[in-house]
């Protein structure tokens, strides 16, 4: 059943909130700290662990978990349709420069970092 | 009497009318995006469009919470609360498998830990230079350069006000966006031709719908390639900014 999708997710997302709050406490930050990370984490794990055992989620529960993961844009949208935007505005400089150098700057990274992976290549050739 | 009909409507079935009115968007954003042969830039402008949304409804009500504000639509604000949004995101892991993280090599985990923390620090080195003082705040927009996604979840978990939090969404959109534009024009210039290099590009840029936009305009074949390691760029995000980032900005910045 597709509920046993959104339940799976559901656990996911319990276990990696309660491991996130616990490490929230450990820093002294409060609330949860990367709670969603480690329940990705988790569900990655899990979906690869049934998978390997020969027995994947049968096709009407992964479905259910795919139904979610569709929702993703739209809620996404939604979320940047409640937040203070009118207060954003004041300080907007900031979002543009940070922004746009964080993309100007990665894509200027790529031939740098895509060379290393050349380069271990070719010793894994020579090898 | 139409009015009062559709209104308590709205006010008794709150979530249901938020997802007629997202679904209204999402049409129009893709309705434009195709129009315009931009089809994979649907996302970014139903994002745009939200923003543009909450603001009109910022400048109408007065309010911090956008459209949730104005009483008609305050099933939005359930929608897009944080409830919702951290189970969705879960659930995109879904189908990624650990022997295709394998495969992406060293070289990709390389470049997804580089991507996150450079677009991290430079995001905190913006803040700083424009006046955020707070070790909350600073750590908020950094993480709004690493994704849109990885900004409003780092926000809340650290406490920062919604401005903030819409700074670093801001942020995270003109990254998703610029990638789109920017990607094809410079691919030639800087060697994105070969999987290496996707897988490095996504490793690096991260942010999904960005990643994809930009890889198709340049050439689909390398499409898989970006996508497989933007996936964990965001749950990377999620993961260290709000840890590890936020207590190197607070060790710095107190």
């Amino acid at each position: 059943m597709e509920i046993y999708g959104l339940g799976i997710i559901a656990v996911c997302m319990f276990v990696g909130s309660f491991l996130g709050n616990i490490l929230g406490n450990l820093l002294g930050v409060k609330g949860d700290v990367g709670g969603v990370g480690i329940a990705m984490l988790l569900l990655v794990l899990i979906s690869n662990y049934v998978e390997s055992k020969g027995k994947p989620f049968p096709e009407k529960t992964s479905k259910g978990i795919e139904f979610v993961s569709f929702l993703y844009i739209p809620i996404v949208v939604a979320m940047a349709s409640i937040q203070n935007v009118v207060a954003a505005f004041k300080g907007g400089a900031v979002a543009f420069l940070a922004g746009g150098l964080a993309t100007i700057g990665s894509m200027l990274l790529i031939p740098l970092i895509s060379r290393i992976g050349a380069s271990e290549k070719n010793y894994n050739i020579t090898k | 009497m139409v009015i009062n009909i559709i209104s308590e409507f709205f006010k008794s079935n709150g979530l249901v009318g938020a997802i007629g009115i997202i679904a209204l968007v999402m049409y129009v954003a893709y309705y434009i995006a195709n129009s315009i042969g931009q089809k994979r830039m649907g996302s970014a402008f139903a994002i745009i469009i939200g923003l543009v949304l909450a603001y009109i409804a910022g400048k109408y009500t007065g309010g911090k919470k956008g459209l949730a504000d104005i009483k008609l639509f305050a099933g939005v604000g359930l929608l897009g609360g944080g409830m919702l949004r951290d189970y969705a995101i879960i659930s995109t892991a879904y189908g990624v498998k650990v022997e295709n993280l394998k495969k992406a090599g060293l070289v990709g985990i390389f470049s997804l830990i580089v991507g996150v923390l450079f677009s991290f620090i430079i995001g905190v080195i913006i803040a700083v230079l424009l006046g955020f003082k707070n070790a909350v705040d600073i750590t908020t927009i950094g993480a709004g350069a690493v994704t849109f996604i990885v900004g409003p979840v780092t926000g809340s978990a650290l406490g920062a006000s919604s401005e903030v939090i819409a700074l670093s969404i801001a942020a995270g959109v003109v990254k998703s966006v610029l990638t789109m534009i920017i990607t094809p024009i410079i691919a030639p210039k800087i060697g994105l031709n070969n999987p290496t290099a996707a897988m490095v590009y996504g490793g690096l840029l991260g942010t999904t719908s960005g990643v994809a936009g930009g890889l198709a305009a340049t050439d689909p074949k390398l499409v898989p390639y970006g996508a497989l390691t933007a996936t964990f760029y965001t749950g990377l995000g999620t993961l260290i900014v709000p840890s590890i980032g936020f207590l190197l900005v607070k060790i710095i910045f107190g």
